[in-house]
């Protein structure tokens, strides 16, 4: 009873409209994660390589980060909006959106992440025997993790919040019942797919900060010890 | 080709640019919105970031607000703010939300910039006696000045992004030729709207960095610098002085 004057009463809170409408959440939900996903994996799958050439080949490192920062500049509306005669309404507006976002963050930290390789590493790989590609995957890329794996959090986090505008062109995933929820005044459905979405985003960023953790399990020892000196240090200070 | 040409003929057309629904009238309202939100969130935003960078506390707070600002949809935040009760006060909830989203990355620019700052630098000029006001203002903000600046320019941006976004739930500004013309089903008016918009970001993103180029208190020490880093890092003032 309490449940449907709920949805008469137009609440912001509402138990009975997830229970009524449990099944659209669900699908919002999936659309809006298989949307984020493909496009985060899409833009990782290309960032890698046009680091690698931006690296490779210096004269290409100015171009490819300025055309990737202008892409970032551009508001995700006008993205959408620019897509469209492209691809037509179609999940592939919003994908290839995201995409382009996605790239600008990842270029970057792996290129930067790569760079911060120390030199003595790569000379030891090599002295060893280690051939290029062996080099990359082997000792490179293993090193350069930690800045990759930020960068694909920050990508992720923001692919999440970006998919709601693609609602324009119908796939936005929660930002479709967002949109809908707007023009009927719909306080509950706003409200729930808003707070879905920040919960995805949030969930998505502790689940990559996990898989960086089981990946690299030499950095946590690198921790205790930068804080195990922090502390020698302040116990000298304090001391003297 | 088809689209751009059509945008091309939109934007050539001389009616499309005049009236209450007009580029120019829409420009205007997305530039009054931008300058008026951007001074707001710099008056609220700046100072804070200044002071708890100069105090060395609420490092968390100043660095997890962009984080989260990151996670929080805008667009979200925009019909939320639109539904609420603000939502009868005309401009109010779109200038609200353009505000919250302009925050985070001044505020975390600001800081940051403050932290790193050589700590010898403010040793050495705490030494020669600056009170804390002079330490701020002498030594701290200009070295402090470029990524401060950078807060701005990120902030700048993503209050023209946001700004877009409020023609959704029916604010102003040059996202209503966009959301106008996909009610009309008119793809023209859309890239016609969309290549204003990204036309827009752009200006304001390279007004910014030519803006703390010039402004830039260090700029012709830094150039120097470049040149011949002494072996502390330190600016040459202190140094000969």
């Amino acid at each position: 009873m309490a449940g449907s004057d709920c949805l008469a009463a137009n609440d912001w809170i509402c138990g009975e409209y997830v229970r009524s409408r449990s099944q659209e959440l669900t699908d919002a939900t999936l659309q809006h994660l298989w949307i984020t996903g493909a496009s985060v994996a899409i833009g990782l799958l290309l960032a890698f390589p046009l680091a690698l050439v931006a690296r490779r080949w210096r004269p290409a490192a100015g171009p490819v980060l300025g055309f990737t920062t202008v892409l970032y500049t551009v508001p995700s509306l006008a993205m959408y909006s620019l897509l469209l005669p492209v691809f037509g309404v179609s999940a592939a507006v919003v994908v290839t959106g995201l995409v382009l976002y996605s790239l600008t963050i990842l270029v970057r930290n792996i290129l930067a992440g790569l760079e911060a390789v120390p030199e003595d590493a790569r000379e030891a790989a090599r002295g060893m025997g280690y051939g290029p590609l062996r080099l990359l995957f082997g000792v490179e890329l293993p090193l350069a993790l930690p800045a990759v794996m930020a960068g694909l959090r920050i990508a992720t986090v923001s692919a999440v919040s970006l998919t709601t505008v693609g609602a324009i062109v119908g796939y936005g995933g929660l930002g479709n019942l967002i949109y809908e929820g707007m023009n009927s005044l719909f306080k509950a459905q706003v409200l729930t797919a808003s707070a879905i979405c920040v919960v995805l985003a949030i969930a998505a960023d502790l689940l990559l900060l996990g898989v960086q953790r089981l990946l690299t399990p030499w950095t946590r020892g690198r921790t205790n010890a930068r804080a195990a000196r922090r502390i020698r240090i302040r116990a000298r200070k304090a001391a003297v | 080709m088809g689209a751009v040409s059509g945008a091309w003929t939109w934007l050539a057309t001389g009616a499309h640019w005049a009236g209450g629904d007009g580029v120019w009238h829409r420009l205007g309202e997305h530039l009054y919105l931008t300058v008026v939100c951007l001074a707001i969130s710099c008056a609220i935003a700046l100072p804070l970031g200044l002071l708890l960078g100069h105090l060395g506390r609420g490092g968390a707070l100043a660095i997890n607000i962009s984080n989260a600002g990151r996670a929080v949809p805008t667009f979200a935040v925009l019909v939320l703010l639109v539904l609420s009760p603000l939502g009868r006060y005309g401009q109010w909830p779109t200038i609200i939300a353009l505000v919250l989203f302009a925050i985070p990355p001044l505020l975390t620019n600001a800081y940051v910039g403050m932290r790193e700052v050589d700590r010898d630098v403010v040793e050495s000029a705490r030494g020669m006696g600056m009170t804390g006001g002079q330490l701020l203002a002498r030594v701290e903000l200009p070295l402090a000045f470029p990524l401060i600046m950078t807060g701005v320019r990120t902030a700048a941006v993503q209050v023209v992004a946001t700004a877009t976004l409020a023609a959704l739930p029916g604010g102003g500004g040059l996202g209503r030729l966009i959301t106008a013309g996909f009610n009309r089903y008119d793809t023209a008016q859309v890239v016609a709207g969309a290549l204003l918009v990204a036309v827009l970001a752009l200006l304001v993103e390279g007004a910014f960095v030519a803006l703390s180029r010039l402004t830039d208190p260090l700029r012709h020490r830094r150039r120097a610098r470049r040149q011949s880093v002494n072996s502390r890092g330190l600016p040459k003032r202190w140094v000969t002085e």
